[in-house]
This record gives structure tokens, sequence and C-alpha cells, in this order.
């Protein structure tokens, strides 16, 4: 091993940096889920699907609602959960009863560093009614 | 069986297959529900298409007009803008600017017909040219004839406002949200960089109610289904004589005007 001595000492530089965000977070607090503010019980006890279901699909959900709605003319949604009926609208159904996008869209979507751009056409309810 | 090299690769390439295809099924059927229903709401007007009929004896000056735009304009969250950025989905013009085919060959016009304004839109063509020239389909048209256009996918090339013989596009040069005087929350705005349009009201049809400007119209305007012999719109069409903006070049405008 002519450049042993060199080779070494790269390896460990390399390794320093490739690791780095590791040690960097040692002992800094785990990932937290945000907390949401839900809809009012007067409003709604349950979405158009279950709370599980909708937090881990809502965005496919949301992105098929907008092909039925403005490509086929489609615009009521019947729940596989409950069976009910929804108009699918962002503005008219989901923001009817999700009154606050700051309080529970954004909550999340910012702590998971995601920029949706629904906003800059929808219009989000007022906050703090 | 015999261990032969032909049946190995036959293996190896079936588990191969098998191991790609897994996880995507997998994850197409933890999201596809058991069923997806999606229907029209049952209140909604149908037609084969729509059309519209405008009575351009009952319109006197410029007053008349503005609570028809206004009453578009406000449900729609259209701008406020004036100058070369302005956005328009409903305006009006003078006759020679309507109808300018029909100007240079007529001597000795009526003075009245001359001189009167008359409402322009989207003329929602049979045979729309902006929808030929969209590179992405974001404009397009509906079983129902309403040439209609899907914000989600305008990239803003403005290649349908040159195609579009009359002017019925506008561009969002800024963002729209400031000039908007009252948001109508039922209806969204639009953004920098994409282009808007007249789209029939095809938000309201879906609601059973009829466009914006007809109802604010008090019967000036008659909107129907142009393929049903006995609708409203074809007895106008019927009853008067009606000529069509620039109907030279084969678009075929679904507004008609009385003139």
């Amino acid at each position: 091993m002519h450049d042993g001595g060199k080779i070494l000492a790269g390896l460990i530089v390399f390794l320093g940096l490739m690791t780095f965000p590791f040690w960097y977070n040692v002992g800094s607090a785990a990932y937290k889920s945000p907390e949401l503010q839900l809809p009012p019980k007067s409003k709604a006890t349950k979405c158009v699907e279950s709370a599980e279901w909708m937090k881990g699909e809502h965005m496919q959900l949301l992105d098929h609602w907008r092909d039925y709605v403005v490509r086929d003319g489609n615009r009521v949604y019947t729940s596989r959960e409950y069976g009910s009926h929804f108009e699918m609208s962002l503005q008219k159904t989901c923001m009817e009863c999700h009154e606050t996008k700051e309080k529970f869209c954004d909550r999340c979507h910012n702590a998971a560093a995601v920029d949706p751009y629904c906003w800059d056409c929808h219009i989000a309810p007022k906050e703090g009614k | 069986m015999k261990q032969t090299r032909r049946n190995f690769l036959k293996m190896a390439g079936a588990a191969a297959a098998a191991a790609a295809v897994a996880p995507a099924s997998k994850a197409l059927a933890s999201y596809l529900p058991h069923y997806i229903h999606v229907e029209p709401n049952h209140d909604a007007l149908q037609a084969k298409r729509w059309g519209m009929v405008i009575d351009t004896r009952k319109f006197h000056g410029h007053e008349d007009f503005k609570p028809l735009i206004e009453a578009c304009h406000k449900y729609h969250n259209v701008p406020d803008i004036s100058g070369k950025k302005e956005i328009k989905w409903l305006w009006t013009d003078h006759f020679h600017a309507v109808f300018p085919s029909a100007g240079t060959h007529m001597e000795y016009l009526s003075h009245d017909v001359e001189e009167r304004e008359y409402l322009l839109m989207c003329n929602q063509c049979k045979n729309p040219p902006c929808v030929r020239v969209c590179p992405t389909k974001a404009t397009y048209q509906r079983e129902d004839g309403i040439v209609i256009m899907d914000m989600h996918r305008c990239i803003g090339c403005r290649f349908c406002m040159a195609a579009c013989p009359y002017g019925s596009r506008s561009f969002n040069f800024q963002d729209p949200r400031p000039f908007i005087a009252e948001q109508n929350t039922k209806y969204p705005t639009r953004m920098k960089g994409v282009v808007e349009k007249c789209n029939f009201c095809a938000e309201r049809l879906a609601e059973g109610l009829m466009p914006a400007c007809v109802e604010a119209s008090n019967g000036k305007l008659v909107f129907g289904d142009l393929e049903d012999p006995d609708s409203d719109v074809r007895h106008a069409l019927a009853e008067n004589f009606t000529i069509r903006r620039k109907p030279e070049l084969g678009t075929g405008p679904s507004v008609f005007y009385i003139i």
C-alpha cells in the first residue's frame, strides 16, 4: 500500500460526511405528528372515508375527484366506506367541514415539507371564523 | 424434473416477474376502493349541444349589459383589471368589430344596427380551433358541446389565444386575486400564468341552474339545446333572423344573434 495513509484518511472523511445527518441529529427529539384541528362535532363526525384511509390516500382521492368532475362531469361520489353521497368539491365539501386550512392542511404539509398548489386557485376558508 | 439450463432460466424469469409485479399490485390494491362509484348530479341540466340566442334588439345602451357582465364576473371570480392585462368572460363591442365580414358587405346599413353594442363571450364552437392547438388538452370539448378548460392542466402557452378568432380568451399576466373585490367561495379563482374564458356556466348547469348571464338577462338571452327541435333556442332561431360571428371560418359558433 503506497498511499495507504491518504486512502484511509479519505475514507474517514467520506464516512464522516455520509453519516453526518445521523450524528448531527443525535439527541434531538424524534418526529412527532402535528396535532390537527378536526372539524367541530356539530359539522361532521366522520370524513367521506375512514380517517385512517384519508390520512394516507387523500392526495390520490383529490386527484381522482378533480378528473371525475372536470373531465367527466361526474360530481357525486359514493363513499365506499359508508355508502353516503358527497359532492366532489374541495371548496364546497372538504373545506365546508374543515374550516381551517392553517390548522388542518398546513400543519401536516409544513411538517412534511410538501407544498401542494391547490390554494393558488382554490379559495381557502377565512381563518378565525 | 430434470434441471436443465433452459428450465432454470424459465423459472428465474418467472420469479423475477412475480417479484416485480407483487409490490405494484399490492400498492394498487391498497388504494383502489372495492368499487368507485361516481355519477352526475341528478338535477343537472343536460343537452346534446348547448347554445345561446342573444336578442340584440332588447338591449338599449351599455347599462343593459352591466347586470349580466357583473353576474358572470362576480360568480366566476373574474378580476377587474383595465388596460392590456384585462380579463374578460363577458364583454361588449360594436357592430364592425363583432361582425367584421358582414359589415364590409353591407352598404347603407341601418344606423341602429351599426351603433348598437353586442354582447360577446366564448362562442362554444362546434369545431373549436382552441381545442386543436392546446398541447396539454387543458382546453377540450365536452360531449354537450361546451368548450371548457381544465385549469389544472393549463401551462399558459397561449396557443389557444392565437387560435381563437373571437378574442374570447384572456391571459393572467399577474396574480388575479388582488383585483377581485369579493370572492365567491363556491368557485375557484385563477392563478398567474393561465388562460381563462367563459365556460357556459358548466358548473351551474351541473347544479340544474341556468348560466348566470341568462338568469340576469330577464329573457333577453335564450339558452338551451340546439339539437332539440322543441327547445327554446330552436324556437327563437326558427322565429327570428339570426347571424353568427365570422361563420366563414367554419368554427360553427353556438352563440346566435337576433339582429
